[in-house]
């Protein structure tokens, strides 16, 4: 086990390496100058130069990597250029907001997910088993934007059951500890803050969650009738156990190690939702902070917001990997 | 008198395949769906009853009703003729992104599975570092670098979904290079070229059809979400996500502008889900067996 965490450890580091140089170079190729986007259209042409010379823009593109490289590693991105702080003081302030976005979302499709396909899987064909297939190929083909505003038109202004955005109501903040509205008003102490962030959480988090929602679905249930025609389970059943037995200690428990494995893999697709989910509710997340720097070409919040992003899902991957090889020893061992 | 014997006629492969592909209702219904949207935009300015851009500010934000069917968006714009014409992009975008990724990935991952060695641990590392970007992420970089546009959403689109063709072309070829078949012709002399085009590219056609079929929904989200959040097609063109991002800020007022939009790729996407599994259990034996 240690000689193959070493090798996917050394693995993640020429990957990042690799990301690093990605980010850099798309960067690198933003159309406009950077010193014209500091100075403004009306500097001099010997203002400019100097700009560029002082951000090493003169030197050739491995030494500015390089640079690039280093400055990153210490977590120096440069100014933002829209807010003029550090724009990896920018991105910490927006992380917790996608971080709880995509754990609320991941929560609701695990503990939906996996007892549907259970259920479904115990009478494949019944009538539940229709439903549940047929809303997870719904869910599987539904454009989350769309389903956003969907839910905002039925809970939000028909019912009028949820606020339809942003994280709390204006005005109303609990002290400000690790940026994630539902943890601080836990740590607060106050119910009326964790209600209300509740409430606030619950249509971007269910729409962000339909599609893993749906994925969990379908897989736990082929992984359950896949495993009911193992020799074991046959053995479980000849032996006399009862059903609920064979179905929760047999056939659940194997069927569960690639599920385990495929809710792990959907954090890529939360954190690509989670810039159209931030978008629709107005949270102030990574995914809108990364759409508005592109958009006003500020490079230094999203070379910074990038670089997080990719290696946050980078050592996700690593860490789903290693406890699959943990579940299943063939996978170490291969 | 003899009786003259005549040999029942035997139906081509593909004739039988495809019976037996449309038994499943499931396959007739995503068959259905991609057919009548392929029939929008062939005849989109047959079946659209207005220009998708002719204003008419008297009608601004009408609800559905007999002279327009969808209503109309904040310009008097008949929703209906924007949702038939956006079907154009949305097909443009397949071929070009899902078009883009077939054929670069196909190229990458031949290459890669074909001559191993370095050229292999290059190419797959390459495509490890981009699999390592969520994939709206990656998009949204990379159009960051080319600019917003329609065009270059879908490059991007193209790029970002090329790894996976890759990855899944390389299996292929790896199987497939051992073969007696792909042995023999190389025992014969054939060159390379020949090898890979008339032997290896032909038997691992199946699963590059399927991956592009149920790619195709996947880009038609893809590019639409681009085009939602500004960075993909640029109003006043009639994207399906350009005409719904148009549509949020009169959402709570005027819900039809961006409902039907959003049903359209709702569909599109299920049809070719629906098709792209289908095509998938076909081929599949183990699966075909279930």
């Amino acid at each position: 086990m240690a000689q193959y965490v070493a090798r996917r450890l050394v693995q993640l580091i020429l990957v990042l390496f690799g990301v690093s140089v990605v980010v850099f170079l798309t960067m690198h190729v933003l159309p406009g100058d950077v010193a014209t986007l500091l100075l403004g259209d009306r500097a001099t042409t010997e203002q400019l130069d100097s700009l560029r010379r002082q951000l090493g823009l003169d030197q050739p593109i491995y030494t500015q990597y390089f640079r690039f490289l280093i400055d990153a590693l210490s977590g120096d991105f440069g100014m933002s250029l829209r807010s003029n702080r550090p724009a990896v003081e920018d991105v910490w302030i927006a992380f917790p907001v996608t971080i709880q976005l995509s754990l609320a979302a991941l929560f609701v499709a695990v503990v939906i997910g996996v007892p549907c396909g259970v259920l479904a899987a115990v009478r494949p064909l019944s009538r539940f088993d229709n439903i549940v297939m047929t809303f997870s190929l719904f869910g599987v083909s539904m454009p989350i934007f769309w389903l956003g505003l969907m839910m905002i038109l039925v809970f939000g202004a028909f019912l009028d059951w949820l606020p339809i955005g942003g994280l709390m109501p204006i005005g109303v903040e609990p002290p400000r500890v690790t940026g994630m509205s539902v943890v601080d008003s836990i740590i607060s102490g106050d119910w009326r803050f964790v209600l209300l962030s509740l409430r606030y959480l619950i249509l971007p988090a269910f729409t962000l969650g339909t599609i893993p929602l749906a994925l969990i679905t379908r897989i736990t249930r082929s992984e359950m009738l896949s495993m009911r025609s193992h020799d074991h389970v046959r053995t479980a059943r000849a032996k006399g156990l009862s059903e609920s037995t064979v179905i929760l200690k047999h056939v659940l428990r194997n069927a569960l190690i690639p599920v385990v494995t495929v809710i792990g893999l959907q954090l890529g697709l939360l954190l690509s939702g989670a810039v159209l989910t931030e978008s629709i509710f107005s949270l102030p997340g990574l995914g809108r902070l990364m759409v508005n720097a592109i958009l006003t070409r500020d490079y230094p919040v999203v070379q910074a917001a990038a670089l997080l992003t990719a290696s946050v899902f980078v050592f996700v991957n690593l860490f789903v990997d290693l406890s699959y090889a943990y579940l299943d020893p063939r996978i170490r061992y291969r | 008198m003899s009786a003259i014997e005549i040999a029942p006629v035997e139906r081509p492969q593909w004739s039988r395949d495809a019976a037996r592909l449309l038994r499943r209702p499931t396959a007739r219904i995503g068959v259905a769906i991609v057919a009548v949207f392929l029939l929008l935009t062939i005849f989109a300015s047959l079946i659209a009853p207005y220009s998708p851009f002719d204003q008419d500010f008297a009608k601004a934000l009408m609800g559905p009703s007999g002279d327009h069917i969808f209503g109309t968006d904040q310009y008097g714009r008949d929703v209906l003729s924007r949702v038939v014409f956006g079907s154009r992009t949305a097909l443009l975008s397949i071929f070009v992104a899902d078009g883009l990724a077939l054929v670069l990935g196909c190229a990458l991952g031949l290459i890669a599975g074909f001559f191993g060695a370095w050229l292999d641990s290059a190419i797959m590392r390459v495509v490890d570092v981009l699999l390592a970007f969520p994939y709206l992420l990656l998009a949204l970089i990379i159009v960051a670098a080319l600019g917003p546009s329609l065009f270059n959403s879908m490059i991007a689109i193209g790029i970002v979904y090329t790894p996976q063709y890759a990855r899944l072309i390389r299996g292929q070829v790896l199987s497939v290079k051992t073969t007696e078949f792909v042995l023999a012709a190389q025992a014969l002399g054939a060159n390379r070229m020949r090898i890979i085009l008339r032997h290896i590219l032909p038997n691992s056609f199946t699963p590059i059809l399927v991956m592009a079929t149920l790619q195709a929904g996947t880009v038609v989200v893809e590019t639409a979400g681009l085009s939602f959040l500004g960075m993909g097609a640029q109003p006043p063109s009639p994207d399906w996500g350009s005409v719904l991002a148009e549509g949020q800020s009169y959402f709570l007022s005027a819900w039809w502008i961006a409902t039907f939009p959003g049903l359209a790729i709702f569909a599109v996407v299920l049809g070719f889900n629906l098709v792209g599994d289908a095509l998938r259990d076909h081929f599949d034996p183990r699966r075909r067996k279930e």
